[in-house]
């Protein structure tokens, strides 16, 4: 099975269409600058489990979505657009 | 591992102790090949490695099992390059058959640009310690008389650079005689035993929480394939990293001996044949981070479509099996080695695609630094610590698909 993003506007599509994008969140507990900078140009929460991230349909409607996937099993929980 | 091989190798299990002076998470190719080497070289045996799985069941099982140094940037070429020298020499050492073969691999150029970049290579990488020439079309066809030199018309051989140490090994059999090698010195290995947790004393690492108990420890490597983010944010530290997909699949049995590694930065594959005359075809990671072990037909559609411009012949064949590993993937597609700023704590990760290659050197200098606490020169370019400083080794050209 290849993994399919439900498009709000376009249907069922495949991944191929898509673009993703990570949400970069730097955490608060990082206060130093120069760290923020480092963490949010480098580092990733890189999470096991159900993430939030935005996906862009470049093939399609070319509208951002918001898309629930959980990353152990690669299954879309949830996409609506952004 | 299976109880025929079992029976023929000398492992010796025993039970987990309370303390160890190297803890290493993780019984993949780099665990196993650091307590090799702290073991043979150092002389270090109250080691022990803790695997989840069972050894060698995660990306050191499903890798392409291709060696070789041509790469991109000097300090790649020569890290790569003492790995094909260690992997020449180690079916001796271990006196263990590894299916060890010499192929050559073949890079091929497809337009003008892809030419000269070819040609930098072997420039590159014969400078650096890895032989490498550029060929033009007439020796491609006499390596590799398979190819379609037209690529289906869209795909021209312009020429390609020809590495000759090129070589594949049976990934299984080298994770096995390095389990072996350890454990006849001392090292314990303890499967089924995952490890969930680091015990930390103030700003350093003492242990390990396992699943058979908190067992002390002087130094903790981190040598796990594809939850290295987990292991790190026990120690309160965030990776460079994002794990990603990679699939791999096998046709069917080919008659014909294909001789080289053949592959094409172009059109993203490459393939070679198995022991066993299968033709083994592999290409880039999955666009999305994941850590699902699923395959996708897409994946074979599509690097089929590909393949099959350059190696017409294989239209006759059928895909037998596919798999997937999932590869941390650094920023810039060069692998993450040494101390991490936490005491006591050391990673070899970032493996993504090109682990497999790099388990003798990878093992052999992380076994220096472990033992000496001095970060050997090898090693030296690819520290954590080389994002901070504005030092990133980007090798995507030459790292990005195998």
């Amino acid at each position: 099975m290849s993994l399919r993003i439900p498009c709000p506007t376009c249907g069922d599509r495949s991944v191929h269409e898509f673009v993703h994008g990570e949400i970069r969140c730097v955490p608060d507990h990082l206060t130093d600058p120069d760290e923020r900078d480092l963490d949010f140009a480098f580092h990733h929460d890189n999470e096991e489990g159900v993430v939030t991230e935005r996906w862009f349909h470049a093939q399609g409607c070319r509208r951002w979505l918001e898309i629930l996937r959980d990353t152990t099993t690669d299954r879309i929980l949830e996409a609506e657009e952004s | 591992m299976n109880e025929f091989v079992e029976r023929q190798m000398k492992l010796t299990w025993r039970p987990p102790k309370k303390s160890y002076d190297v803890v290493i998470v993780g019984a993949g190719g780099h665990g196993l090949a650091t307590a090799y080497y702290l073991a043979t070289r150092h002389g270090i045996t109250n080691v022990a490695v803790f695997e989840r799985g069972y050894i060698g069941g995660g990306n050191s099982g499903r890798n392409t099992t291709i060696i070789r140094a041509n790469y991109g940037i000097p300090a790649a070429v020569r890290f790569y390059q003492r790995s094909v020298d260690l992997y020449r020499g180690l079916e001796e050492e271990t006196d263990r058959w590894l299916m060890h073969q010499q192929k050559g691999i073949l890079w091929m150029a497809h337009s003008e640009g892809a030419v000269r970049a070819e040609r930098m290579r072997a420039k590159l990488n014969t400078e650096f310690g890895a032989q490498t020439e550029f060929v033009g079309p007439q020796q491609v066809k006499e390596l590799c008389p398979q190819l379609d030199m037209s690529g289906g018309g869209r795909w021209p051989v312009l020429g390609a650079s020809y590495h000759p140490q090129g070589a594949t090994a049976r990934h299984d059999r080298v994770v096995w005689a390095l389990a072996e090698g350890a454990m006849e010195r001392g090292a314990h290995v303890h499967q089924n035993t995952p490890v969930d947790g680091l015990i930390l004393d103030g700003e350093r690492v003492a242990g390990v929480r396992t699943a058979a108990g908190d067992v002390a420890a002087g130094a903790v490597v981190s040598a796990v394939g594809g939850h290295v983010s987990r292991i790190a944010a026990m120690a309160g530290l965030r990776l460079p990293i994002r794990t990603h997909r990679l699939q791999a699949f096998v046709t069917n049995h080919y008659r014909q001996q294909f001789g080289p590694i053949v592959a094409s930065s172009e059109l993203f594959f490459y393939a070679s044949q198995t022991a066993r005359g299968e033709m083994l075809l592999g290409a880039e990671i999955d666009p999305q981070p994941s850590f699902s072990y699923r395959s996708s037909h897409d994946f074979v559609q599509d690097v089929c479509r590909r393949a099959l411009c350059l190696l017409p012949f294989m239209s006759n064949l059928r895909v037998l099996r596919q798999w997937t590993g999932v590869c941390d993937m650094s920023p810039d597609y060069s692998p993450i080695m040494g101390q991490t700023g936490v005491e006591g704590f050391y990673l070899t990760t970032g493996w993504g695609t090109w682990g497999f290659k790099a388990i003798p050197a990878g093992g052999e200098q992380m076994a220096a630094l472990i033992a000496t606490g001095e970060v050997p020169e090898l090693i030296a370019p690819f520290g954590l610590d080389r994002f901070a400083r504005d030092r990133t080794m980007a090798d995507r050209g030459s790292a990005g698909t195998h």
